[in-house]
């Protein structure tokens, strides 16, 4: 095992960033106290080297880990790498280090704390993905139906599949606030944009009704008598209410009672700058 | 009437229905619908009583010819009343579907004019989903007792889980409460589902296919403390419905006075959630740790224990079938002992490969050693430290949750519980707790 010299790496944030890390490491026989991604005026108590992002360096690592390891190996680092764990560059780099050591035996090794604590990324990041897919509320605006999200992993990934596989049919915009990325899908074709910002469009009369709908049944289901507020965040956490329909308030928006009728076009999105990255 | 107020009534008369999973079936978007259902599930949301909001759960209609004394639906009840047609229930359905509010939906109806016109009018709602709207999601249907086997048929084609709500733990107090059904018009259908989900599968092996009939199985639901059946007969009921029925779940209702009537407990009584609590423990170590119902209650055990929950009880009570060594012990064993559940099982018969655990690995693991380290080895060593002492153990086995409950329900029991923290506890509750052995 290499020492672990008082040096901290820079990198760009990028996969090939961090696999070019894993490079250097082996190269240098060392391991480095901290990696950290590109961000502003990182304080730091030891120096720093930056990593260039080397593509070739990169698929060299890449390729030994299904070979070497294992392809879910693979897997594991990749989704690892997606969470938002604050040390994990340093982590995979130890689960690495011990994968080529162990083979494909190390993601057993459960009970050791690095290859613990990659586990528990890697399960964190699944378990928010299954938390967005179920508490991600879309509002329709002319047809386009809208949705903000605040995870704390990357879950894009992850719940792509889902919702490209559930509404096949509908046009949708899901925008990541906390990574600034947005899945745009229109009928069979789907893609990820750069999103700075982007803010909900005024509610039409339809969405508004369905709201009122939506939030009175969500009133009206619960049974009183067994009023539970704790059981309620134990399952739901407090950090996803604000962006659910049933907890945003929406001030007084009644709809007249034949509103299907009258209801043509609601507002296109607007208020939205789209980017390409 | 318009389509709010509407709602309102009839989600507000189906509350009372505990089922609202979505689970058991996997099926994708051919691309020319919309939907999906996942076999794991998915809750949309989690309503102020902490109950999983999965599906839009509504009654066609609280219309009902039957008077059931624990219902508040019953024909004597006066409430407002109301109806879907099939049209408006599967728009709605849609649009909240779209919007990502739900999985599907769970329809369940009173009896208006007879059994047959009932469960005509929810096939003709569940029709308009799936051929009009394509619709891939979850479906929940009621099956209605009394109607005719054809209907019932076609109903379980077009959905994903049939229930049978077998309401009352025992005849007598069905009878005694709801005077209209009987044990046979429950078991009836629900013996029917069963011969038809059994008929289907082989079907299915022969003709690939073959149209699914409710693919994610059938479950029903009975009420607790209405009546004065015991824990131990509604835990055989319980394993003789998973076992005889096929069920896929069996649901308690802890009963919510809602109404008053001698033949019921009286309306400011508080409804028995630890009961229910311990009902759940008791059914979930019947469907996944391996446990008969007769190792959890006897004849002269009738009810739980209201402090330990019952894997607890049952290893207190076989002690001498403890510590057990988890470097070596069988999966199944490991499922028995307090504070291992299916996860931290599995991690460990997966982590063990790779090497010896200690009980730092095991706390890794997710392995609560509050609980498990009574009960358990490590490479041949009991927990450093550890002390076995009858309120010490009492202490760590008794879980919060459940401590809280009892504090609610059994309000003269406070004091005693509050010894707790002086490290006294009375010599009654240690002999209901702990055998004589230690």
């Amino acid at each position: 095992m290499p020492a672990r010299v008082n040096l901290a790496y820079q990198y760009d944030g990028s996969f090939e960033g961090f696999l070019s890390c894993v490079f250097e490491s082996f190269e240098k026989q060392e391991i480095p106290s901290a990696i950290f991604a590109e961000e502003p005026e990182q304080l730091s108590l030891c120096p720093v080297r930056f990593i260039e992002t080397d593509q070739s360096r990169a698929l060299r690592v890449l390729a030994s880990i299904p070979k070497k390891i294992s392809p879910h190996a693979q897997e594991t680092v990749q989704v690892c790498f997606l969470s938002n764990h604050p040390q994990k560059e340093l982590l995979l780099l130890g689960f690495l280090r011990q994968g080529y050591r162990f083979g494909a035996a190390v993601e057993n090794r459960l009970a050791d704390p690095t290859v613990n604590a990659v586990m528990k990324a890697v399960k964190f990041v699944y378990n928010e993905s299954h938390l967005i897919k179920e508490f991600l509320r879309f509002s329709d605006f002319g047809g386009v139906l809208v949705s903000i999200i605040h995870p704390k992993n990357f879950v894009l990934p992850f719940i792509q599949p889902h919702f490209c596989g559930r509404y096949p049919n509908e046009s949708f915009f899901i925008y990541d606030a906390t990574h600034k990325t947005a899945l745009a899908y229109r009928p069979h074709e789907w893609k990820y944009l750069a999103v700075d910002s982007f803010t909900m469009p005024e509610k039409g009369e339809e969405e508004a009704f369905y709201r009122r709908l939506w939030k009175q049944y969500y009133d009206t289901i619960a049974v009183e008598g067994r009023y539970n507020p704790r059981c309620r965040m134990g399952h739901m956490p407090k950090r996803y209410w604000a962006d659910m329909t049933e907890f945003q308030d929406d001030g007084e928006l009644a709809p007249s009672p034949d509103f299907l009728k009258t209801v043509s076009a609601a507002p296109k999105i607007e208020g939205s700058t789209v980017k390409q990255p | 009437m318009d389509m709010l107020e509407k709602l309102k009534i009839l989600s507000d008369s189906a509350k009372y229905d505990v089922a609202c999973t979505s689970s058991g079936v996997d099926r994708g978007n051919p691309g020319d619908g919309i939907g999906s259902a996942v076999s794991c599930g998915i809750c949309h949301s989690f309503a102020a009583d902490g109950r999983c909001i999965s599906l839009l759960k509504v009654l066609m209609t609280n219309y009902c010819v039957y008077d059931c004394q624990y219902c508040v639906n019953r024909r004597t009840n006066d409430v407002p009343r109301a109806a879907f047609t099939p049209r408006e229930l599967a728009d709605l359905t849609i649009s909240f579907y779209r919007r990502n509010y739900i999985e599907g939906l769970f329809i369940s109806s009173g009896v208006i004019r007879n059994p047959d016109y009932t469960c005509e009018q929810m096939i003709a709602a569940v029709k308009i989903l799936r051929e009009e709207y394509r619709f891939y999601g979850y479906i929940h249907a009621k099956a209605i007792p009394g109607a005719d086997e054809a209907l019932i048929t076609r109903l379980g084609m077009l959905v994903d889980r049939m229930s049978v709500n077998i309401e009352m733990p025992s005849q007598q107090s069905l009878r005694l409460l709801a005077p209209d059904k009987s044990k046979e018009s429950i078991l009836k259908p629900m013996g029917l589902i069963k011969n038809r989900i059994q008929e289907n599968s082989t079907d299915l092996v022969r003709y690939r296919h073959t149209p699914k009939f409710a693919p994610a199985g059938q479950s029903t639901q009975m009420i607790i403390g209405a009546t004065p059946d015991s824990d131990y007969q509604i835990l055989n009921l319980t394993e003789g419905l998973y076992q005889k029925y096929r069920l896929k779940r069996v649901f308690f209702s802890a009963y919510m006075p809602v109404v008053q009537n001698p033949l019921l407990p009286s309306p400011d009584s508080k409804p028995p959630l630890l009961r229910e609590h311990r009902l759940y423990q008791a059914d979930w170590l019947l469907r996944f740790y391996g446990f008969k119902a007769a190792e959890l209650l006897d004849e002269s055990h009738q009810s739980f224990n209201p402090l330990v929950d019952p894997k607890c009880n049952w290893a207190l009570n076989h002690l001498e079938q403890f510590p057990v060594e988890v470097n070596r012990c069988s999966y199944s064993m490991l499922l028995r002992v307090p504070g291992i559940g299916v996860n931290s099982a599995k991690r460990i018969v997966t982590a063990r490969k790779a090497g010896a655990l200690d009980f730092s690995g095991l706390k890794r693991l997710g392995v609560v050693l509050k609980r498990a380290q009574y009960f358990i080895t490590c490479k041949g060593k009991l927990a450093d430290g550890l002390k076995i002492t009858q309120d010490g153990m009492l202490r760590n086995l008794i879980s919060q949750q459940g401590l809280s409950l009892v504090r609610q329900e059994l309000p003269q029991t406070y004091e005693q519980l509050s010894l707790f923290s002086s490290g006294k506890i009375t010599a009654e509750e240690v002999r209901q707790c702990l055998p004589a052995s230690i």
